[in-house]
């Protein structure tokens, strides 16, 4: 017990729960925007691995840390686009579609990486985002290197966080999204395109996503590993029922995943001498199932999730 | 303007046109990244298809690698027609495997005849309560099994490691994370001389003619499919829908276990972490590209496979990834979905008269 | 007519496919009239609406708009913006409402840009405001449309419209849903709005309200205008043989006397999540060779109450007791077995699985029939040789026993379900709405299969909200309102309607 005290005291400690939390983050927003205009997003996987290796790739082929974060973006963009016009006009099962584009985008993603690098066995290494020091803020004890030692994408989450609540529940754009994923017909009623506010939400939370991978690559390491995304992209699929679709909660939902983590992880140190360490590494796993079973009962899916919408028919 | 109209039949062109026209055309998409590697292109193709029709020993080689996806597209078929995700399978056939070892490798001294079928059912069992076990989290508290099964996948890789780091660990083993070998009257036999190919090969097709049987003649199968098409109905009309979706999930996670039965006891004869190259979410593709008909899944199974091996042998060839496999095979199930929308729907072309 | 014309379809038509949804339909609307627009279903209503929307290309036909200085301006055709542009607004008969939002952003939804800083909430609210104030209609702005009574949200999409400015205002059976007295409100409401120069189109087919409250009526059949005349020289009969064609008759109800007990319920009680989802201390008979008609508008019960009698919902206290023996069952096979019949509300969602054939859906309920299945093995020919049979009896039309059932035609499902209900013959027929959304035909159809039931010996129960089939086909009558069922004394149209609105008779 005095072990868990410390490590909760410690300023690491919630400086790693805040650094693993910044891919949760953009991943449970992304999938938030995509699921409250009413399309599950199941590409979130592979479009973690696909940012995760193209702003990586950018990054090494010279285009600068921003130029990767933007192209890491793109690639979201285009494979959300896919699942967008696979879910969107065609209306196919977004459960299928999603995996779908989960293994086309890690396979293409795989299959660049290694034809762009026959013979590497240990991946080349770019440099990465280093921690933005701010004068007086950074020394502070404890809030400077718990908040102030982060590098620029972690701080792009948290303002993600605010912006995407800002127009969610701020802008017009936000009640038309809310709208179309609780009944897409109130939307085509007042003559706004469905199909439009749909792809969009799609597209633009699939490059937040790819974000989420972009930082793995660019921040948190400084090479890309085949598996290195191990299932987060499911983990936000979870959290996002979690965080009632809310975006506040889904960053509050990320932290308390992050710091649990985080403590798992020193924990390990600490106790790993009695208790396997496989114990640790499943328990963020089976943290997601528990969050899961909690929420699943009381959660007020958006109405339209899941259900296609065609022009035309009523 | 163009409007999208329901097509009024069920036309068996397209049910089976639909799935063969996407697998060719998903085929021909990987030119596309066969250019971009820089590999001549048609080249490539003979390559991949010495690779399978090659000689006798591709076409069997093809073949021990269709084996376990049939099972794995068996699993994923038989869930998915009654709308129950599973995307575990991958973890179901570790469980399955990981029961065929535990009691394979000499905990149990018995003849063939009596060790293969407990080796099977016990990974059968196995496979199940890694399905059950979601089935029962959707049923009873409502959590969508697609995240569970596939966080499930995760948890289960991560305590395969452990009972290959401990319980399971050969002690003959070099200090090498691996299981014991399984007893030779425990393996299932081989098909050919000198060749891989072995009898869960038949076994996976009977397991196709069974599911398939059950799907359309039985009263079981006829519950399972009207809870998948429509769960209100079925529940109106008095199906007991929780013991439905629990019994498909049941015969899914089987199926699915049976997969690592096959793999370990037929192939490898002791168990790996790396025993699936991700055989449990290439069986979704193979269920879907079959329609998820059970006799499709073998004839789709067979294709998967072929993609694989041929491309395996033709990235050896020429240099190309052999990850080439892997973006055909995804390209294939989008391709599939396309397809099988136009197979539903056909798009009307309304007329612009009138309009300025 | 001395009010200048404000709308002009000239010759529309639409085909689809085989079908002439619209043939050469010609129409004109005045300044400040209420022109209803009368047919059933099928007779090209929604059709001729969907063009004037631009949500469908006529195949042929002009629209023309007229502006305050009586000039004719064609309608872009095919284009929803343009229609919206030109003053055209509509009110559909299933709500285009987002429930998660406040009526405010629903009517601000699509008139406001998307990225504005700061939403102008307050200047909007002044606009609805006034308009609340001009036409009468009234409901609350800032609570989720979720939680509004159905009257309001039906007020929140007339504002909706208003708020867009609509010179033209469309209808579709907007009283479908409401108590007589809240119509009559909404009519009201209408002729204040006409008085300020509004003109509304109104899709009906009830013949009453049409009578009663519009200038003008139009009757559409077969996808053509059939007749149009002044609502002061029509009456009921004039305009019914016009929709219809020729009359169908309703066999008329044998004076008959009712039996023994069928169904019983004892003080059954629900406590759902919400009050509609409730029913409280439910007491009722139903005798054999009896049609209990149960009033009201939908949304007070009904479905509560009929889940918990087909067995889909288990009663938190209280008795369902069907010919003395207790069912406390929420497992819909018991229900079945004990012999009790259910013709659900959603045809489509809990009476047919739409992707499996005729044929199967007919054996639905009836999985542990010998006669079609042996040790878990479906017998094949007995069960498409079922399906025929009962196809002939019960005059199920169709492509076939093994298509799917999806294909066929709301009447035909309606069909599909009475044949495998009354096939089992029941004790008791659960019927919840059996003939929403039916044509005339396929209606009568279905009313003279329930009096049928009722001559042969079953114990009938009819929830319907159109208080006219209530009213002609049975024998008691008992009004449901907020979860709450109270017997009616006297079959009399006014009493039932204000119980209906939950005001003591």
């Amino acid at each position: 017990m005095a072990e868990i005290i410390q490590i909760l005291l410690s300023d690491s400690f919630w400086a790693a729960s805040l650094r693993i939390a910044t891919p949760l983050i953009f991943g449970v927003l992304g999938a938030l925007i995509c699921e409250k205009s009413g399309v599950l997003n199941l590409g979130i996987e592979g479009i973690f691995v696909a940012g995760a290796m193209s702003g990586w790739m950018a990054v090494w082929l010279g285009a600068g840390l921003w130029g990767g974060v933007i192209v890491a973006g793109l690639a979201g963009a285009f494979f959300g686009l896919i699942h967008a016009i696979l879910t969107v006009p065609l209306g196919l099962s977004q459960h299928v579609s999603g995996l779908g584009v989960t293994l086309f985008a890690t396979s293409v993603s795989y299959f660049f990486y290694r034809t762009a690098l026959p013979d590497v066995s240990s991946p080349p290494r770019i440099e990465p985002f280093r921690p933005l020091e701010i004068p007086i803020l950074s020394d502070l004890p404890f809030v400077g290197p718990v908040f102030f030692q982060q590098t620029a994408l972690t701080w792009l989450a948290l303002f993600m966080v605010g912006l995407v609540w800002y127009i969610m529940n701020r802008t017009g754009l936000g009640v038309a999204i809310k709208a179309v994923g609780d009944n897409p017909n109130s939307v085509d009623a007042q003559g706004l395109s469905v199909y439009g506010l749909r792809i969009g939400a799609i597209v633009v939370g699939s490059a937040l996503m790819a974000l989420g991978g972009a930082f793995l690559t660019m921040s948190a390491f400084d090479a890309f590993f085949f598996g290195m995304v191990n299932g987060r992209g499911w983990i936000c699929i979870a959290l996002v029922i979690f965080a009632s679709w809310k975006p506040g909660k889904a960053l509050f939902g990320a932290l308390l995943f992050g710091a649990f983590d985080a403590l798992q992880v020193r924990m390990q140190t600490e106790v790993g001498a009695k208790v396997p360490t496989q114990v640790f590494l499943a328990a963020p796993y089976v943290l997601s199932i528990v969050a899961l079973v909690i929420a699943a009962r009381r959660a007020e899916y958006p109405r339209a999730l899941l259900t296609p919408w065609f022009k035309g028919q009523r | 303007m163009i409007r999208i109209e329901p097509r009024n039949t069920n036309s068996a062109i397209f049910s089976y046109g639909v799935p063969i026209l996407s697998a060719l055309v998903a085929l021909i998409l990987a030119s596309i990244p066969l250019w971009f590697a820089g590999a001549p292109v048609l080249v490539s193709y003979v390559e991949m298809a010495k690779g399978v029709f090659g000689s006798k020993f591709a076409f069997s080689e093809m073949l021990t690698r269709a084996t376990p996806l049939m099972f794995t597209g068996l699993a994923a078929a038989l869930a998915f027609r009654a709308k129950l995700w599973n995307i575990g399978a991958e973890g179901q056939l570790y469980l399955g495997a990981m029961a065929a070892v535990a009691v394979g490798t000499g905990v149990l001294e018995a003849p063939a005849f009596i060790l293969v079928p407990i080796i099977i059912l016990f990974g059968c069992a196995a496979g199940s309560v890694g399905m059950v076990v979601p089935a029962f989290l959707k049923t009873r508290y409502g959590a969508d099994e697609v995240v569970t099964t596939l966080l499930l996948n995760f948890i289960i890789l991560i305590f395969l490691q452990y009972m290959l780091e401990g319980p399971l660990k050969d002690p003959m083993g070099l200090g090498w994370p691996q299981s014991s070998p399984i007893l030779d009257q425990g393996m299932l036999p081989p098909l050919m001389e000198r060749m891989r190919v072995h009898s869960g090969l038949l076994i996976a097709v009977a397991c196709a003619l069974i599911a398939q049987f059950m799907l359309v003649r039985s009263v079981w199968g006829f519950k399972l499919r009207a809870v998948g098409e429509n769960v209100f109905a079925a529940r109106h009309a008095g199906i007991k829908v929780n013991r439905t979706i629990l019994g498909a999930a049941i015969a899914s996670g089987a199926l699915a276990g049976m997969a690592g039965v096959s793999e370990v006891a037929g192939l490898k004869g002791y168990l790996t972490s790396d025993l699936s190259p991700g055989f449990g979410y290439a069986g979704i593709i193979v269920a879907m590209l079959a329609g998820l008909s059970p006799i499709g899944v073998v004839i789709s199974a067979l294709f998967i496979a072929s993609v694989f091996v041929g491309a395996d042998s033709m990235s050896r060839a020429m240099g190309v990834s052999s990850y080439l496999a892997d973006l055909v095979v995804s390209t294939s199930l989008l391709c599939v979905l396309i397809g099988g929308f136009f197979a539903r729907f056909k798009l009307v072309k309304t007329s612009v008269k009138g309009q300025n | 007519m001395t009010s200048p014309p404000v709308l002009h379809l000239n010759g529309l038509t639409k085909t689809f496919g085989s079908v002439q949804a619209a043939q050469s339909i010609s129409l004109e609307l005045f300044k400040g009239e209420v022109l209803a627009l009368l047919g059933e279903n099928g007779a090209g209503k929604t059709t001729l609406m969907n063009m004037l929307f631009g949500h469908y290309m006529p195949d042929s036909g002009t629209i023309d708009i007229f502006d305050t200085s009586g000039t004719a301006k064609p309608l872009q055709l095919g284009n929803p913006q343009a229609a919206i542009a030109a003053g055209i607004g509509m009110v559909h008969q299933h709500f285009t409402l987002a429930e998660n939002l406040d009526a405010l952003d629903n009517i601000m939804l699509g008139s406001e840009r998307f990225f504005d800083f700061r939403r102008n909430k307050t200047k909007a609210m002044q606009k609805v405001q006034k308009i609340m104030d001009d036409s009468g209609l009234a409901a609350p702005m800032n609570i989720p449309v979720g939680k509004l009574t159905v009257g309001e949200r039906q007020r929140v999409e007339i504002l909706k419209a208003l708020y867009q400015d609509v010179k033209i205002l469309v209808l579709d059976e907007p009283t479908a849903v409401l108590t007589p007295q809240e119509a009559d409100k909404l009519f009201e409401n209408i002729t204040t709005m006409t008085k300020n120069g509004l003109s509304v189109i109104f899709i009906s087919h009830k013949l009453r309200e049409v009578l009663a409250f519009s200038n003008r009526i139009a009757v559409l059949r077969h996808g053509r205008k059939v007749g149009e005349i002044s609502s002061k020289e029509a009456n009921e009969r004039k305009i019914a043989r016009l929709m219809v064609g020729e009359e169908t008759e309703i066999s008329s109800r044998k004076k008959m006397k009712s039996g023994e007990a069928v169904l019983e319920l004892d003080n059954l009680t629900i406590s759902g999540s919400s009050k509609r989802e409730s029913i409280s201390n439910v007491n009722l008979i139903v005798k054999k060779h009896e049609i209990l008609g149960i009033a009201g508008i939908s949304g007070n019960g009904q479905t509560v109450l009929a889940n918990a009698i087909s067995g889909l919902l288990k009663p938190s206290s209280g008795k369902i007791k069907l010919e003395s023996e207790i069912l406390i069952s929420n497992d819909p096979s018991n229900i079945i077995q004990a012999g009790v019949g259910r013709i659900p509300e959603d045809r489509h969602k809990d009476g047919i699985v739409g992707q499996m054939t005729v044929a199967e859906n007919m054996i639905l309920e009836d999985l542990s029939n010998k006669r079609i299945q042996s040790r878990g093995l479906l017998n094949r020919e007995a069960i498409i040789q079922h399906c025929e049979d009962l196809s002939v009896k019960y005059d199920v039309r169709g492509p076939g026993a093994n298509a799917s059932a999806r294909l066929l035609s709301g009447g035909n499902i309606q069909k599909l379900i009475l044949a495998r209900v009354f096939e089992a013959a029941p004790k008791l027929i659960l019927a919840n709405q059996p003939t929403r959304g039916l044509d005339m035909g396929a209606a009568a159809d279905v009313a003279n299969r329930l009096l049928e039931a009722r001559q042969r010996g079953s114990g009938v129960i009819l929830i319907s909200e159109d208080l006219d089939e209530i009213l002609s086909l049975s024998d008691r009558i008992m009004v449901i309102y907020d979860g709450e069922l109270k017997a009616v004394e006297t079959h009399d149209r006014e009493t039932i309607g204000l119980m209906m609105a939950g005001e003591a008779a």
